[in-house]
């Protein structure tokens, strides 16, 4: 299938974003959305599945995503086509953990 | 999956907290098996693991034969293998070949060998541009290669992935091969550097 994850030879996408002394993960949160990633596709989910559900996303939205916000809406994807997690649910819960914080 | 653009870090970060707190309230995922999976990516798995391999190959010919020829095989002899690395082919590096690994359709890595890949190695610019002008991608990273060496450019997939084999240093006879693996960079195994040798001490009066 060509898609947007199709990128070999594709001109226009810039300098290579080169990082001196990277840490592996930038953010508690990226680390999280690779565990519990890894955590699925491990268990439940082919990792090819993941691959694929990162193969679904719009092409406007591929494109201007960072490398784990691509994980994360694939991570969503495969959770709701499995009926374990809607984008409601998450949505719900995201309003409640507002509230507490405040 | 809702549509956002531009969520900002503080959206994400709630996001996921949101989403991490719903698998465990319903058993989908075990918080403890999450840490141990961030903690073997931060801190077990790294360069330094695909590093043993390059030494391994500098100072025993023989491995080295085998890890060309079959490197899923002479990985295995090594007990590395791991998730991601299941099937590997080792490329070498020499005074006139150089090769260069890229993963254009996603960001495939030998994981087990390597760590997870830094941010350049799964950016839109280094997936698209390294096989259509891996020169100037490489002279972007300090690496600028007479126009004799001929540069080899491997794709991975998700079922095969690639090391580079990088040129030993010259000057390097005496070390052992733990020192020799203490040369090899994470850059050097994808094919962005060469091994260097690190800047000579300076001499201390006696």
């Amino acid at each position: 299938m060509n898609g947007p994850h199709d990128l070999g030879g594709m001109h226009g996408l810039g300098a290579i974003p080169i990082e001196e002394n990277e840490p592996v993960f930038h953010s508690e949160w990226e680390a999280k959305v690779f565990a519990m990633s890894f955590a699925t596709f491990s268990t439940f989910f082919p990792v090819d599945e993941t691959r694929h559900a990162a193969e679904q996303i719009p092409a406007s939205e591929y494109l201007s995503s960072s490398y784990y916000e691509r994980w994360l809406a694939a991570l969503e994807l495969l959770l709701a086509k499995h009926d374990w997690l809607t984008t409601a649910e998450i949505e719900a819960r995201m309003a409640q953990l507002r509230q507490t914080e405040e | 999956m809702t549509t956002h653009h531009h969520r900002s870090e503080s959206e994400i970060a709630l996001r996921v907290k949101a989403i991490e707190s719903l698998l465990i309230e319903k058993g989908i995922v075990d918080p403890a098996a999450l840490d141990t999976i961030i903690e073997h990516y931060e801190h077990q798995v790294g360069p330094h693991v695909g590093a043993q391999i390059v030494a391994k190959a500098w100072v025993d010919p023989d491995f080295k034969h085998r890890l060309l020829a079959d490197g899923t095989a002479a990985i295995a002899e090594l007990g590395l293998t791991g998730f991601s690395s299941e099937h590997m082919i080792v490329v070498e590096n020499t005074a006139t070949v150089h090769n260069l690994i890229v993963c254009t359709l996603c960001s495939c890595y030998p994981w087990a060998i390597l760590g997870l890949p830094p941010t350049w190695y799964k950016s839109l610019a280094y997936r698209s541009r390294a096989v259509i002008e891996p020169r100037s991608v490489l002279a972007e990273f300090g690496l600028v290669l007479p126009d004799t060496v001929e540069v080899r450019v491997w794709d991975s997939n998700a079922d095969l992935r690639y090391l580079v084999l990088p040129e030993r240093p010259d000057g390097t006879a005496e070390l052992s091969e733990e020192a020799l693996a203490a040369l090899v960079t994470r850059n050097a195994m994808i094919g962005t550097a060469k091994v260097q040798l690190p800047s000579p001490p300076t001499p201390i009066a006696a």
